[in-house]
């Protein structure tokens, strides 16, 4: 059993674990993210979006990476729109990159707790830690083998290994369920839901049908705006037997997204 | 520690007994928890139940112990502290500079007439281990690393170090073997190296390395080839004095914009 800290029990001081109004990203030189208002809570939410939509852009405002060119960012309470230090922030946050890069002869272990090193977690926390995150994912009985022989499945289960190794309060994973075969995505979906628990969880996708398997929450973007903020039902509703797609969902996902495209907001 | 539960109540908690409410329960659980003596009573109390539960636990933890992985062998801690310290790729671009002192010893060795050629690479010599140590097309994680509170600033100074805990040792025993003034390799060696990482905050450390070597080669190491003379800023005398000035300034105008350096395009 984990030891929980002081810090996980205080309660938190803020309405929102994630808080954007009017955020503006740039992505080289092009506003990818602009003028977006969003507000999440712990829970799982899906960021579904065409390609180009500034979903990778946004998730990379939000684990910090990327300076906002306009408007206001608060993750846990902390401002990390400016200049501040991030510190306190990013010891609470989990990221999975879109590309998520590696160093081939580490095991899997030793990059999960490098990983939670570079997290600052108490020294003496991070081989239980490691162990634990690598459980999660299933990744047991390759904990010690080198990465440069992961198949790309295993690789994307360590890259989510990483981002949870610290209890992150606000978890952000792109394009997760990349490379994980149907019986491993049913497995990602439980994980999902147990981590959502007690932390706010934020996937983004190009599969409509996770989102609605797994999120409480469905947010849609386009041309760097939130479009669709609800649940699962709600999207499905948006749907009509005349909208593009082979399920309920994905109708309800055409039907907003081409509402978006003529210019109305849902 | 609270006091120890009344051996009735222990026994009623092993039973299982309804009659027991929530908060009596969690009271002797959350005692149970920090004394040992009385953990040990409770085994006295326990039903033929909760034996037969335990041995079937403790059967099923033997047969995991035996069918599962073999216990990790404890990683050698040099081995942990390399991995945090070195950044994979910095070994070939420190053994190539390495080299370049080794060929300026013996060139001055070779030329003793020509002006010190290990006195005109110290400056440059950090540049490009620097560079490659703080670099997003060197280092694969780096879009993981750039999230972590422990990115930024502290981590290039970390890196740097490292780059001049190899490099410095070198110059020292370079600067010894030609007899060359050790205030005038490693000032300027420390002034190249806060610098590029100081203009590196506005173009990218990587650039900013290539610039300031660029510019040393062009205004210093070339004219100094021409004329056979050392220039004024290699001299003894005032020029280590300055040059320690400039690597108290660059790195004190880093430090103030630690920001900089906080994101995924930070220095880069
Ligand atoms: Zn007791």
């Amino acid at each position: 059993m984990r030891t929980i800290s002081a810090a996980e029990t205080a309660p938190a001081t803020y309405a929102w674990s994630v808080h954007a109004e009017q955020l503006k990203v740039k992505a080289g030189r092009h506003l990818a993210v602009d003028g977006l208002d969003l507000r999440m809570q712990n829970g799982v939410h899906g960021l579904l979006g065409p390609n180009g939509a500034g979903k990778t852009t946004l998730m990379r405002a939000l684990a910090t990476v990327l300076r906002p060119a306009g408007g206001k960012l608060t993750i846990l309470g902390q401002d990390v729109g400016g200049r501040g230090n991030l510190r306190q922030a990013r010891r609470g946050l989990g990221y999975l990159p879109q590309e998520f890069g590696f160093y081939p002869r580490f095991t899997v272990r030793e990059f999960v707790e490098y990983m939670a090193w570079l997290k600052e977690m108490p020294k003496h926390t991070i081989p239980g830690a490691a162990q634990r995150a690598i459980e999660r994912v299933g990744l047991t009985t390759r904990a010690d083998a080198r990465m440069k022989t992961l198949s790309g499945g295993m690789l994307r289960r360590a890259g989510i290994a990483q981002a949870i190794v610290n209890n992150p309060l606000v978890l952000l994973l792109d394009e997760p369920t990349v490379g994980l075969d149907p019986e491993q995505r049913l497995d990602f979906r439980e994980l999902l839901r147990d981590l959502a628990v007690d932390s706010c969880v934020l996937v983004s996708t190009h599969l409509v049908e996770d989102v609605v398997a797994a999120c409480t929450d469905v947010l849609m973007v386009n041309e760097g705006r939130l479009v669709f903020q609800g649940d699962a039902n709600t999207l499905i509703d948006h749907g009509g037997p005349n909208d593009a797609g082979d399920s309920p969902a994905e109708r309800g996902y055409s039907a907003l997204l081409r509402r978006a495209r003529n210019g109305g907001v849902a | 520690m609270s006091t120890h539960p009344e051996p009735t109540v222990l026994a009623r908690y092993a039973e299982g007994d309804p009659g027991l409410d929530d908060a009596a329960v969690w009271t002797v659980e959350s005692h149970l928890e920090t004394c040992p003596d009385c953990r040990a009573r409770l085994t006295g109390h326990l039903t033929g139940d909760t034996r037969a539960l335990l041995e079937t636990v403790a059967a099923g933890i033997d047969r995991g112990i035996v069918a599962g992985p073999a216990p990790v062998r404890n990683p050698r801690a040099w081995s942990v502290t390399g991995r945090r310290w070195f950044t994979v790729t910095l070994a070939p671009w420190l053994i190539m500079t390495a080299a370049m002192i080794g060929c300026a010893v013996l060139m001055n060795v070779l030329e003793p007439q020509m002006p010190s050629l290990v006195l005109l690479l110290a400056p440059v010599a950090p540049l490009p281990g620097v560079a490659v140590a703080w670099s997003r097309r060197t280092d694969p994680a780096w879009e993981l690393i750039a999230a972590t509170p422990a990115a930024g600033l502290a981590m290039l100074l970390r890196r740097t170090a490292v780059v001049l805990a190899v490099i410095m040792p070198l110059l020292v025993l370079a600067g010894a073997y030609t007899g060359t003034s050790i205030a005038l390799l490693l000032a300027p060696c420390l002034a190249f190296t806060a610098s590029s990482i100081a203009l590196g905050a506005l173009i990218g450390v990587h650039r900013a390395a290539f610039v300031l070597a660029a510019l040393w080669a062009a205004a210093i190491v070339l004219p100094t080839l021409v004329t056979a003379e050392l220039p004024v800023v290699l001299q003894s005398g005032a020029a280590p004095a300055g040059w320690t000035l400039v690597a108290a300034v660059t790195t004190g105008f880093a430090v103030a914009r630690a920001d900089l350096f906080r994101r995924l395009t930070s220095g880069n």
